[in-house]
C-alpha cells in the first residue's frame, strides 16, 4: 500500500484538477457547439437525400462531399490546418478556446451523418401520417420526425461526446490544455509514468459516464 | 362526396414508365361505406393515397366535398387534409408520444384550438373508441386492436367528412377485426362520415360496405352494391375473391356432386326470402325432392342472404324452378 502511494507521491495534483476541469470545458463547448450546428445539418442531409420530403440531388451531393471530406480529414492534419481559422475567431490556437473551434469542426461533421441515419430509422410510415394529418414540413420535422428519432439522437450525442474525449486527447499535441496535453507532456515528454496512469484512468472515468448517461436517455425515451 | 374524373397514375421507375392506375372514373356518394378490393399491386392503395393527394395524379380530376384536390397549392392541401382522416394497416402511430397526445397530433397541428378544449377532445374521442383508461400510456404497451383504436381516434379528431382506411384490419386478428370493424361501422352511422377503405379480404367488405370496386392491375374491373357483386359476380377476380371468402374451390366441388343424381341448382336468396319456408313449401307443391350439397346463411352488412347448392329429383322439376324465379330467388342451373 505505502509503495503503491509513493509511486504517485509526485505527481501534482493541483495540475490535473486544472487539466480535468480544461478537458471538462473542451468537452462541454464543443460538444454544444457541434450539437447545434450538427443538427440541423443532419436533418438537411435526411430531407434532401433520395426518395425524401425535400429531394434534392444536388444538394445532398454537395453537403455530401462537403461532409465526407472532413470526415476523411485525420483529426490531427485537422487541428493544424484549421490553425489560421481559429485565430480568426478566437484570437488565439491555445488553450480551451482554440481548442473549441477545430473539435467542432471535427465532430460536426460526424454527428450530422449519425443524425441521418436516426432519421432514417423513423418508419416511413410515420411521416405518411403526419403529411397526412395536413401537417407543414416544417411540423412534420418538429412534431414528428425529431420526436420519433430522439432515442437514436441521444445515442448520436452520446458517440459524439465519447469521440470528443479522444479529440481533445489529442488536440493537446497542439497546445490545447486538459488531460491530453498533460499525458503528453508529463507522461510522454518526461517520462512521468505516474502522471500518465492517472490521466488515463481519468479519462476512462469520464467515458463511462459519459455511455452511461447516454444509455439511460436512450432507454428512457425510447417507450418501448 | 369523392369523384374521380379520368384519374391516372405513372410511376417512374429506373426511367420506365409503370402505370399503377389506368383512367379511372368513380362516384362514392355521401355516407357511405366504400371498398376497394384488390389483390396486393392492383392499385388500390394508390387510389386511395390520391383522395388525400399522399400520392400526385398525372392526370384528371378529383373533387372532393366539391373541392378539387388536384388545384390545391400547399396551404390548400394542408386545410383539406385535416378535413381528411386516415388509417393505416400498422397503424403509425408516434412511440414517442403517449395515446393522448397521439390523439391530440392533428389538433395539435392544426393549431386552431386552445390546450384545454384539445384536451376535453381528446378524452372524448378516447372515450368513443373505449380507451379512456389508457390515455398515459405508450403505444408499445398497447395491442394491435387498441393501437388501431386510437389510430381511429386520431384520424376522427379533427371531425372530418372523411375517412380513409388503408388495410386497416389486415395486421389484427379475426376477432379484433370484428370490433374494429363494428366500430367503423358504428361512426359510419353515428357520424355520418364517408368511408372508403382498402382491403383484401373479402369479408371486410361484406361486414361493412355499401359498395364495393373490385380493382385488377390498375384497373376497376367491376363495381356496385357489394350484394350484387358479392352474390353474382362477374369478373374472374371478383369470382375469385368471393370463392376465397368461401373456401369452395368449384372444380373440387364439380368432381364431389358427379355421382349425385338429378339436377343441380345453385339458389341465392336476399333479405327476407332467406327466412321464408319457401323450399319445403315448393317441394310439397310440385313434388319434387331435394338434397342440400352446399350452403351458407349469413349477412352483408344488415341484409341477410343464403346461398344454397341443391340436388333435385322427381316430380315437376320445371314447375318447380319457376316457382323459385317466381319468389325473386336467384337460380344458377349447375347442371
Amino acid at each position: 500500500m505505502e509503495a503503491f502511494l509513493s509511486f504517485f507521491a509526485n505527481i501534482d495534483w493541483f495540475e490535473i484538477w486544472l487539466a480535468t476541469g480544461d478537458t471538462l470545458m473542451m468537452l462541454g463547448g464543443s460538444l454544444l457547439f457541434t450539437i447545434v450546428l450538427g443538427l440541423p445539418l443532419g436533418v438537411l442531409l435526411f430531407l434532401c437525400s433520395p426518395r425524401q420530403l425535400f429531394e434534392q440531388k444536388a444538394v445532398y451531393a454537395c453537403l455530401s462531399l462537403m461532409v465526407n471530406i472532413l470526415r476523411s480529414l485525420p483529426f490531427i492534419i485537422l487541428l493544424i490546418v484549421m490553425i489560421p481559422f481559429t485565430v480568426l475567431i478566437t484570437g488565439t490556437s491555445l488553450g480551451v478556446a482554440g481548442a473549441i473551434p477545430p473539435l467542432v469542426v471535427g465532430a460536426t461533421p460526424f454527428f450530422a451523418r449519425l443524425v441521418e441515419t436516426a432519421l432514417r430509422e423513423v418508419d416511413r410510415g410515420i411521416i405518411e401520417a403526419t403529411q397526412a394529418m395536413g401537417a407543414s414540413t416544417r411540423q412534420i420535422i418538429t412534431s414528428a420526425l425529431l420526436p420519433e428519432a430522439r432515442p437514436g439522437i441521444f445515442a448520436a450525442i452520446t458517440v459524439t461526446a465519447i469521440t470528443l474525449v479522444s479529440y481533445t486527447a489529442m488536440a493537446g499535441v497542439v497546445g490545447a490544455g486538459g488531460l491530453g496535453d498533460l499525458a503528453i507532456r508529463f507522461g510522454y515528454q518526461r517520462f512521468q509514468t505516474d502522471v500518465m496512469i492517472v490521466t488515463v484512468v481519468l479519462l476512462l472515468i469520464l467515458v463511462q459516464i459519459l455511455q452511461t448517461v447516454g444509455d439511460r436517455l436512450v432507454v428512457h425515451f425510447s417507450r418501448k | 362526396m369523392i369523384e374521380f374524373h379520368n384519374v391516372h397514375k405513372t410511376y417512374r421507375v429506373a426511367g420506365k414508365d409503370i402505370p399503377a392506375l389506368h383512367s379511372t372514373s368513380l362516384r362514392v356518394e355521401s355516407g357511405q361505406v366504400f371498398g376497394l378490393i384488390g389483390h396486393s399491386g392492383a392499385g388500390k392503395s394508390t387510389l386511395l393515397r390520391l383522395i388525400n393527394r399522399l400520392e400526385t395524379p398525372s392526370g384528371g380530376q378529383i373533387i372532393v366535398d366539391n373541392e378539387d384536390v388536384t388545384a390545391m397549392d400547399s396551404n390548400g392541401l394542408r386545410r383539406f387534409r385535416q378535413q381528411v382522416g386516415m388509417i393505416f394497416q400498422h397503424f403509425n402511430l408516434l412511440a414517442s408520444k403517449t395515446v393522448a397526445d397521439n390523439v391530440a397530433m392533428p389538433l395539435t397541428l392544426a393549431g386552431e384550438l386552445s390546450r384545454s378544449a384539445i384536451d376535453q377532445r381528446v378524452a372524448e374521442l378516447l372515450e368513443r373508441v373505449g380507451l379512456s383508461d389508457h390515455a398515459k400510456k405508450y403505444p408499445a404497451q398497447l395491442s394491435g386492436g387498441q393501437k388501431q383504436r386510437v389510430g381511429i381516434a386520431r384520424a376522427l379528431a379533427t371531425k372530418p367528412k372523411v375517412l380513409l382506411c388503408d388495410e386497416a384490419t389486415s395486421a389484427l386478428d379475426p376477432q379484433t377485426t370484428a370490433s374494429v370493424l363494428q366500430l367503423l361501422a358504428e361512426i359510419n352511422r353515428e357520424l355520418k362520415l364517408t368511408i372508403v377503405l382498402i382491403t383484401h379480404e373479402m369479408d371486410v367488405i361484406r361486414r361493412v360496405c355499401d359498395e364495393v370496386a373490385v380493382m385488377d392491375a390498375g384497373v376497376i374491373v367491376e363495381q356496385g352494391p357489394v350484394a350484387e357483386v358479392f352474390l353474382h359476380p362477374k369478373h374472374p377476380t371478383t369470382k375469385r375473391f368471393v370463392q376465397e371468402d368461401e373456401q369452395i374451390d368449384e372444380s373440387e366441388q364439380r368432381d364431389d356432386f358427379a355421382h349425385v343424381p338429378g339436377r343441380i341448382v345453385r339458389l341465392t336468396f336476399q333479405g327476407e326470402a332467406t327466412y321464408a319456408p319457401l323450399l319445403g313449401t315448393i317441394a310439397r307443391e310440385t313434388g319434387v325432392d331435394y338434397s342440400i350439397l352446399a350452403g351458407r346463411i349469413d349477412r352483408i352488412k344488415d341484409t341477410p342472404y343464403g346461398q344454397l347448392t341443391l340436388a333435385i329429383t322427381g316430380g315437376d322439376m320445371e314447375a318447380a324452378f319457376a316457382r323459385f324465379v317466381a319468389a325473386d330467388v336467384h337460380m344458377e342451373v349447375l347442371r
